[in-house]
């Protein structure tokens, strides 16, 4: 009956948040365009369709770049390549802060010491320093290689936030008892002190998410994306090394960079939209 | 590193025949390849200390020390500035708009696009905008290819115009997470007893915003440190997008030609860098807030 009415409260203020509402409505357009747009377009990314760069047409909705590839075909297959990435690597990233945090909040003493030593260096490393390094070892690279990679050097934050969550639920009655009644670490962790942290995880993720999109684009950009696939990082990347300056080509390089802060920018507005439903603090009445 | 980069040198020379091989032989051992590579290990890190990165193989034979050198001025002379600046107008312009409805609904969500905004793609649409439609600035180099590096004012205003548009890309990126944080620090603080307090005891607004903002900006400085790694990042980028002569630009060559000396020189002088940045920043802490100051003074606060 409670848990009834307090989702019904949680929907009541999801509609009516309007930072939510613009948030998830940019999202789902380009998660719809991802799905949906290979399969109006008939062309695939890297074929030439046309000879040379046209500016957008009824026949080519963006235009076309110098080879004459179909701008909108490839900034649709991108999508997905951004999609993929924000998925795997901020899923991988939210995953290992999370046991970080989780184990070095709930343990204390010196697991935490080892632990948050191990976080502060990775935190003050400059991550894409280590990224393009080893990006540039690996000749051939998939786009969920370049995930894993992101996934592996973006969690530190998230370690440190959630440990302090951690570390403010350890000390409360519930989870004293739940000690005393010699329930195991592992299942306080998930069944105790996880679910009542779960909003401001769903927060982490979307930051996360975000976080790794634009990782993403930084190397696609410099060149050590993925060499099999298209990447709005990519797409820059060819825009610039190709002149599309030069030659007046703006429909080259704007549709993916727009995407790109489409979507980033819908993720931090509903995150900041959610911040406000999961803290009634927040709302604005 | 895949491929060898000993190849590409060959390569270039346009060498054929007998000379092939003879050159080979002879870069091998220069760059002292030719060893077991333990041997090679052990001869980097003895060399390290001595300050000793090895040669560049992309401007052979120059020592990778002082290609990286030349380039370090171009580097925190975009990074410092923008850093810094950005790190003030933003904090000003969150203090500013927290609490203030219309400036927080209008300015809010362009902060949050503007975080949202990858540092390159700024810095396309700026080189396409000023270089190409207005043609305001130049569009690559960190001075006119036209010039020789001289002290005379020509040449230091063709320094400046190659500045401003990297330096603005990575300016108007960082302006709008220091805008957010900010308001939200004033925000809590307003909350907080001692603003309470404060107001019941009719204290002017502007000075309870003064003291909320005294204490907000404690959090901005640890989150400077943080955000140190990105913004070198992005300053790599927005390097790649205008040719600029820095550091990103030479870790592009590097890469292109299979340079690695060059690579982990770059590598290393970043992490040395932002590491530098931190201790810093961490002094600049102990400066500001009187409690640490106090502590480090031996008085109980």
């Amino acid at each position: 009956m409670t848990t009834q009415t307090k989702k019904n409260e949680i929907l009541y203020f999801a509609l009516r948040n309007i930072k939510l509402r613009i948030g998830v409505s940019i999202l789902l357009f380009f998660i719809l365009l991802t799905f949906i747009g290979p399969l109006i377009t008939p062309y695939d990314p890297y074929d030439f369709v046309t000879s040379g760069a046209f500016p957008p047409s009824g026949e080519y909705w963006l235009g076309t770049t110098t080879f004459g590839e179909d701008v909108f075909t490839q900034v649709v297959y991108g999508l997905r390549a951004t999609f993929i990435v924000g998925i795997v690597g901020g899923g991988l990233g939210t995953l290992l802060g999370l046991m970080i945090g989780f184990v070095a909040g709930y343990w204390g003493g010196i697991v935490d010491e080892i632990l948050n030593m191990f976080t502060n260096i990775i935190l003050v490393i400059p991550t894409l320093a280590v990224l393009l390094i080893i990006a540039a070892y690996l000749k051939v690279r998939g786009i969920f290689v370049e995930s894993l990679f992101i996934g592996f050097t973006c969690w530190p934050w998230a370690a440190r936030a959630v440990r302090a969550q951690t570390f403010s639920l350890r000390s409360r009655d519930f989870v004293d008892m739940a000690r005393i009644s010699g329930v195991k670490p592992l299942k306080i962790i998930f069944s105790e002190i996880a679910p009542n942290m779960m909003s401001y995880l769903l927060l982490v993720f979307i930051l996360q998410f975000g976080g790794a999109i634009l990782t993403a684009a930084t190397l696609d950009f410099i060149g050590l994306g993925p060499t099999n696939t298209i990447s709005l990082g990519l797409m820059m990347n060819m825009a610039v090394l190709w002149s599309a300056l030069i030659l007046g080509s703006w429909w080259w390089f704007v549709p993916p960079g727009l995407a790109i802060t489409a979507i980033v920018g819908a993720l931090y507005i509903t995150n900041v939209g959610l911040d406000e439903i999961f803290n009634p603090k927040l709302r604005e009445m | 590193m895949p491929g060898n980069p000993i190849d590409i040198l060959i390569s270039r020379a346009g060498l054929r025949g007998s000379a092939v091989q003879t050159m080979y032989d002879y870069y091998m051992g220069v760059f002292g390849l030719d060893m077991p590579i333990w041997k090679q290990y052990l001869n980097f890190w003895t060399s390290l200390f001595q300050g000793d990165l090895g040669i560049s193989i992309y401007l052979f034979p120059t020592p990778v020390t002082d290609v990286i050198m030349k380039a370090v001025p171009y580097d925190l002379a975009l990074l410092i500035p923008s850093v810094l600046l950005s790190w003030i107008v933003g904090n000003n312009f969150g203090a500013f708009a927290a609490r203030s409805k219309r400036l927080d609904n209008t300015l809010l969500p362009f902060s949050y696009i503007l975080s949202a905004t990858p540092y390159m793609w700024l810095g396309i649409l700026l080189a396409w905008a000023f270089c190409i439609v207005f043609r305001i600035f130049p569009l690559a180099g960190g001075y006119s290819f036209a010039m020789r590096p001289n002290l005379s004012f020509a040449f230091i205003g063709s320094l400046f115009s190659h500045w401003v548009l990297p330096f603005l890309s990575l300016f108007i990126v960082q302006l709008g997470g220091w805008a957010i944080g900010m308001r939200n620090m004033i925000i809590y603080e307003l909350e907080a007893d001692y603003s309470n307090y404060l107001k019941a005891l009719g204290a002017p607004n502007k000075l309870i915003r003064k003291y909320a903002f005294n204490n907000g900006i404690l959090p901005q400085i640890t989150g400077l440190a943080l955000k140190l790694g990105e913004v070198v990042a992005g300053a790599l980028a927005t390097e790649v997008v205008f040719a600029y002569p820095g550091i990103g630009y030479l870790i592009l060559q590097a890469i292109h030609n299979e340079d690695y000396f060059l690579l982990q020189g770059c590598f290393l002088f970043i992490i040395i860098g932002v590491l530098m940045a931190n201790f810093i920043i961490d002094i600049v802490y102990l400066l500001v807030d009187p409690r640490m100051r106090a502590g480090m003074q031996g008085e109980t606060a």
